[in-house]
């Protein structure tokens, strides 16, 4: 079997140097619960493994109550819903990152290799799209930051170019009167790919939207921002037939396909019928209510 | 070719030293360098759960850990469960509870099962079955396991009161 190198570096600069340096094909390796399996299967090679769970900023969560949360792209699942702040401010996030794989993989998977990874059905993505994360990319030019709505550009897939990585993701902080959710289908009750997911965040003021955004996975090749779902709610008032309607703007927007998981029909359903139960619940936490 | 990776690491209590390829994972380690049959191999995808160990603290597949990674940390393997002679109550509850027929699962059971017990010593059912969700058994249908875990958690309640 062919050799492979591991490298652990323990700043940003010590792996853009690596990766600018190598001669090799560099594998970032954050959890590692996709790229040793697809390095595993044959679906990626590489001649060394850079281990980034060593840089203090990608394992780093930093939370601001004035500027929001900065969240480093190594932290794993588990110490992100274990966290106070987060879970008082950001529930969406302790939804998604509590479903992805069982209690083993939430003690690596981070939410940074749940997006460079960029699957379709990434459970960690709507989320992120709903909360306005901004990614903060650190590259040999220095750092950038991309909308994460703009971060993937195609099933595994993502905007980083060559030498770059993905150093951390910053969530603003939400108005006051917000909330957010994240809600999946699968078969079972855990421990499987999205048929479908939603994630939602509200500003809701008086019983009217004052903003709205959704966000959908596995329906299209990438996560989906549906803009016009949000925007349709924004200066309406709370009520059935508003949700209803951006449900629909929701299902009208997935593009799925049809696989041994569910037909495109099914997943439009699911994303009608998601994206009515994620608004209810955001609404309820945007209120106050404990769920 | 390039030299192997030497590794210390505390694996049940006792500093230890391996040499690994980069590339193989902790499993590989502990079973074929250290020669730590218990933890088993069922997918080596991280699916199935068999291969479950404690790192730092926290249960992981080892499939889906590389043995480099282990430089300085502290793991427990199935091995390090029971106290010299005496089985640990989860292994003795699994044995007289029939918790297991070819075994296989077993040993990740009883690590994930431990390491909730030793964090949230009364849990619901409903809180075993999903910390258990990442641990796959063909065998038992589950009930078996899930009641022998209740019952060392109910006996242990009763000792406190
Ligand atoms: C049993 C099992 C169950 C799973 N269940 C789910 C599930 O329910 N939902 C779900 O969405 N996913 C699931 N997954 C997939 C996987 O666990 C997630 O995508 C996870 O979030 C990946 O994070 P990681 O830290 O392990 O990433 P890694 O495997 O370390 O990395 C993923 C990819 O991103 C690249 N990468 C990582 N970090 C960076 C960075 N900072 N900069 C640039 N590139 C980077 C890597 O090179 C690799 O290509 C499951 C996987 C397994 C094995
Ligand atoms: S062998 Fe590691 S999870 Fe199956
Ligand atoms: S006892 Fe056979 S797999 Fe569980």
């Amino acid at each position: 079997m062919k050799w492979v190198d591991y490298e652990s570096p323990e700043s940003v600069e010590g792996v853009i140097e690596l990766l600018t340096d190598s001669s090799g094909h560099c594998k970032i390796m954050a959890g590692g619960t996709d790229a040793l399996v697809q390095l595993r299967v044959g679906r990626s090679d590489a001649d060394v493994i850079v281990d980034i769970k060593k840089i203090p900023e990608l394992m780093e969560i930093k939370f601001d109550s004035s500027t929001g949360l900065t969240l480093g792209a190594a932290v794993p699942c588990h110490q992100i819903y274990e966290n106070t702040a987060i879970q008082n401010v950001f529930p969406g996030l302790v939804d998604s990152t509590s479903l992805i794989g069982g209690t083993q993989i939430q003690g690596r998977a981070s939410v940074g290799g749940n997006l460079c990874n960029a699957a379709p059905s990434a459970d960690a993505i709507p989320i992120l799209i709903a909360y306005e994360v901004t990614c903060l990319i650190a590259g040999p030019e220095g750092r950038r930051s991309v909308a994460v709505e703009d971060f993937c550009t195609g099933p595994g897939k993502n905007i980083l170019g060559k030498n770059e990585i993905l150093a951390s993701l910053h969530f603003p902080l939400p108005e006051k009167n917000s909330g957010a959710c994240y809600l999946r289908f699968i078969p079972r009750n855990e421990m499987d790919i999205a048929v479908a997911g939603v994630g939602v965040k509200v500003v809701v003021e008086n019983d009217t939207f004052k903003s709205a955004r959704v966000a959908l996975a596995s329906v299209a090749p990438t996560p989906l921002f549906v803009r016009e779902a949000g925007e349709i709610l924004t200066g309406q008032s709370v009520n059935d037939a508003n949700i209803n309607e951006a449900a629909r703007i929701a299902k009208s927007a997935a593009k799925p396909i049809t696989d041994m998981r569910g037909t495109a029909e099914y997943r439009k359903h699911l994303c009608e019928v998601l994206t009515r139960r994620s608004l209810q619940t955001a609404i309820a936490r945007a209120r106050g209510d404990q769920s | 070719m390039p030299s192997k990776t030497r590794v210390v690491t505390t694996i049940n209590g006792e500093e230890t030293e391996f040499l690994c390829e980069p590339r193989q994972s902790l499993l590989e380690c502990l079973r074929d360098v250290l020669g730590l049959t218990g933890t088993k191999e069922g997918c080596n995808d991280g699916n199935c759960g068999a291969c479950t160990v404690m790192l730092d603290g926290r249960i992981v597949t080892s499939c889906l850990v590389l043995g480099v990674e282990a430089q300085g940390s502290q793991i427990i393997t199935v091995e390090g469960i029971a106290a010299g002679q005496e089985l640990d109550p989860l292994q003795q509850a699994f044995l007289e509870g029939a918790a297991l027929q070819c075994g296989i699962c077993t040993p990740g059971f009883l690590v994930a099962a431990k390491a909730l017990l030793d964090r949230e010593p009364n849990p619901s059912e409903e809180r075993i079955r999903f910390w258990l969700a990442n641990n796959l058994c063909r065998c038992t249908g589950y009930d078996k396991i899930i009641r022998s875990i209740q019952k060392v958690a109910a006996d242990r309640q009763e000792a406190n009161t």
